[in-house]
């Protein structure tokens, strides 16, 4: 080997705190920054949780709770929508997983800027603080959809329409800056700092997911952002992007020749993406938690990468099927209805994969696996729903509907959190050094799984009804039977137990982290770097005084004639093995 | 690790031109892109997402000019000025591009000295980048001022579609800014380099990273002065 030394080799010395609080608050340790990111966004993913337990209560038993007005059904409709997708699953998937875990399984110290990383959270914190914030202002949050489309946006009456508009897009505008900052660390860390050994093509997939999500983020969030800066516009100083000549409350408003689709293409050209900024790290992460729990290297790791690369690419091109019935021009549907249901392409390759890498596996059904295997159920249901509303003519009758909101629950909302709760099982045990409860953990998996099917199957049912989604209570509607007055209360019971199940999971997690027996180092007997550091929990710097080398890919599972059914990728090859071809 | 590498190595040679090869370069291990620095590589990586967001600026302004249904004001009679008694279209904007990209011109030259280790020719070439970015954003308060004085509104002006004046405030201004933060960003590395910092620390990239930064800023101004006002 040639005496080449990098950057990563480098041993600068690291910011080394000495106090509590510059360990624990301002640090710069990326594990710090990720539980920081981790507990902010769980916490305020509470929040949403409890409005959509508030927006059940009233779709069950209209009236019964006298403070849920219409414009507080629609101001929760909101808040709910736009927390859950990007303060709770983008921060916790990109913030928290990919902070944790980046350093620990490239085998880096820690982020190539750790002064950025930890403003990227005090910023992220920022946004956080403005949307809560939004709750106390005059008016109320903004009651616009999590959609946010013009014009009705900031016109009055819709509720949150003078100050919730502005401070959720405010704090919109804050939150892309602190993902910026966060997105180009972990970026920048993937491509330039690994390890020696570590090969692109030895990454674990949970890497691969994180880095092509964070890539699509530092790309589509740009849209979010300008629309953003353009409907502040339109809303406080008066141009007309995105606000036709329009009559509010009987008087024309001071607007012309803007045009709302235009936000639209902007919104969707980020929020297609985002979709999958969300589920490429579960992708990634699920495909780890499956093969060290079947004992088995993934299948097809390559075509694995090339999947997730693939479907990054394509998810740029899809936007506009979120906008058949937008009134955009028709035709548009053929080409988007197209790249649409070609990327069920490599999905279905990702989801054949995982199923083949259970094949014949030593499957051992601990927790984290009840979840990895739960998401493919959720995952492969909410992505069958996708084709049909991938289909213009299909799409049409059923835009809309609540099969729109049991297609986008099951796939984006269920499938990642499913893969959330295995991932934290899975590296509980490291990042605490404690090991959690496995009866509450499995109560905790039978009740949220079997839960949501019961939350959102009937869903389905309802919007071939046609029940229309984002309505504060259906009043008389001829066309719609009696029995959906009787799955709305159903649906209500299973969310809000679904809802009060999470506090065993939060019970199992906060007890465990006092109480719980330690952890083995490496309690799975995975192959990954962050399972063979020198301490558990991983000290600062991760590594000790000699960073590790890595040999081999990170799916060295029952290999024959190997001593143990795992090879950390931190061990040398035998005399008589022969490199992998993978 | 020797052994992997050493098959790979044979497998390119093998095959020198195939597909397999150029994933092989770009996969090798601790680097993608060798010797680059970090600070480096996040500047291209963060400009390429600010790409993103002035080509969704620039696309949302072609999107309103194509679909406002009021005749859009003709740049070349808004941005004329009068001089010497002559009525010579963009002769400003002309003016403000060529000093931007003369800026371009410095800043190039002041990279080059700073690894040559030439301390103050390469503070003094960034102050006059500097310098020359102050004047094309003190222009641009003259030209802003101008179409205020004139009567151009972000909400409404005398010659056409609203989205006109919208367009042109929000997207200079943006870019403006920009200007302005790099006028900032330069002088700070300039000061540093003159009380030597890069000489002790070696680290001299520094000044090729607020290069990227600068040129960036002077591309995109290619692009708005092609599309906002040649168009």
């Amino acid at each position: 080997m040639t005496t080449y030394t990098t950057i990563a080799e480098d041993t600068r010395p690291l910011h080394h705190p000495k106090t509590w609080v510059g360990k624990y608050v301002w640090s710069q340790d990326h594990k710090v920054i990720a539980i920081q990111y981790s507990l902010t966004a769980v916490g305020v993913g509470l929040v949403a949780l409890v409005l959509s337990g508030l927006m059940r209560m009233q779709l069950a038993f209209p009236g019964m709770l006298e403070f849920i007005t219409p414009d507080a059904y629609y101001q929760f409709v909101t808040m709910h929508g736009m927390i859950m997708v990007i303060y709770l699953l983008t921060a916790l998937l990109l913030g928290g997983f990919g902070n944790y875990m980046i350093p620990l399984m490239i085998g880096a110290r820690d982020m190539v800027f750790p002064f950025v990383n930890m403003l990227s959270y005090w910023v992220y914190l920022l946004s956080v603080i403005v949307l809560m914030a939004s709750f106390f202002v005059p008016g109320g949050p903004t009651g616009a959809g999590w959609t946010l489309y013009p014009p009705q946006a900031i016109t009055e009456g819709t509720p949150g329409a003078g100050w919730g508009i502005i401070m959720m897009l405010a704090s919109l505008a804050i939150f892309i800056v602190a993902f910026t900052m966060g997105g180009l660390n972990y970026v920048t860390t993937v491509l330039q700092a690994r390890t020696k050994g570590m090969t692109l093509m030895r990454m674990p997939c949970t890497i691969w997911g994180i880095f092509v999500a964070t890539i699509l983020g530092l790309l589509a969030f740009p849209a979010l952002f300008v629309a953003a800066i353009m409907m502040t516009l339109d809303n406080t100083i008066g141009t007309s992007f995105f606000m036709p000549a329009i009559i509010s409350g009987g008087a024309a408003l001071d607007h012309s020749g803007g045009s709302p689709i235009l936000f639209q293409h902007l919104f969707w050209f980020f929020g297609h993406p985002e979709v999958y900024i969300v589920a490429l790290p579960a992708f990634g992460i699920v495909s780890d938690l499956i093969s060290t729990h079947a004992r088995k290297n993934i299948f097809g790791y390559r075509m694995m990468v090339w999947a997730i690369i693939i479907i990054g690419g394509l998810s740029f091109i899809v936007w506009a099927h979120h906008m058949y019935v937008s009134g955009m021009n028709p035709y548009f549907g053929f080409f988007f209805a197209t790249s649409t249901l070609i990327i069920a392409v490599p999905t279905a390759i990702k989801v054949y994969n995982w199923v083949l890498t259970l094949w014949r596996g030593d499957i051992h059904l601990r927790v984290p696996m009840l979840f990895a295997i739960g998401f493919i159920f959720t995952f492969i249901h909410g992505g069958l729903t996708g084709l049909f509303l991938g289909n213009v003519s299909v799409d049409v009758p059923l835009s809309d509907t609540y099969f729109v909101i049991g297609h986008f629950h099951m796939v984006m909302g269920v499938s990642p959190i499913m893969v959330v709760f295995g991932a934290i099982y899975h590296w509980y045990p490291k990042i605490t050094g404690r090991m959690w409860n496995t009866m509450l953990g499995q109560a905790h998996f039978w009740i949220t799984f079997l839960g949501v099917y019961a939350i959102y199957l009937p869903m389905h049912y309802l919007g071939f009804l046609g029940v229309p989604r984002r309505y504060y209570e259906m009043g008389d509607t001829a066309f719609l039977p009696e029995s959906v007055h009787d799955a709305n209360v159903g649906i209500t019971i299973a969310a809000l137990t679904v809802g009060a199940a999470q506090l065993i999971f939060f019970y199992n997690l906060i007890y465990s982290y006092f109480k719980g027996p330690k952890a083995d180092p490496n309690p799975w007997g995975a192959t990954t770097l962050e399972w063979q550091t020198p301490d558990t929990p991983p000290a600062h710097g991760n590594w000790g005084p000699e960073l590790p080398k890595v040999y081999r890919w990170a799916y060295d599972y029952s290999v024959p004639g190997a001593a143990r059914d795992f090879i950390p990728q931190t061990t040398p090859p035998g005399p008589d093995e022969k490199p992998h071809e993978h | 690790m020797s052994q992997t590498t050493l098959t790979q190595n044979a497998h390119a040679a093998t095959e020198p031109h195939s597909l397999d090869s150029l994933v092989s370069d770009w996969t090798t291990d601790q680097e993608v892109f060798k010797k680059v620095q970090w600070g480096k590589a996040m500047m291209w990586i963060f400009l390429l997402s600010d790409t993103f967001i002035f080509s969704c600026f620039l696309t949302s302004y072609m999107t309103v000019r194509a679909s406002t249904m009021v005749a859009w004001p003709n740049p070349s009679e808004v941005f004329a000025l009068t001089l010497f008694g002559q009525n010579i279209p963009l002769i400003l904007i002309a003016i403000m591009t060529f000093v931007l990209i003369s800026s371009s011109g410095t800043m190039a030259l002041a990279v080059n000295f700073g690894y040559r280790r030439n301390r103050r020719a390469t503070a003094a070439l960034m102050l006059a980048t500097a310098l020359l970015g102050a004047t094309f954003v003190g222009m641009q308060a003259f030209e802003w001022s101008k179409l205020i004085s004139e009567g151009v509104r972000p909400w409404g002006n005398p010659w056409g579609a609203p989205q006109f004046g919208a367009s042109f405030f929000m997207i200079t201004g943006f870019h403006g800014l920009h200007v302005s933060i790099g006028v900032i960003y330069l002088t700070t590395i300039a000061i540093r380099v003159l009380n030597g910092v890069y000489d002790r620390n070696g680290k001299y990239e520094v000044v090729e990273i607020a290069g990227l930064y600068w040129h960036f800023v002077d591309l995109v101004w290619v692009f708005i002065f092609a599309f906002f006002y040649l168009w």
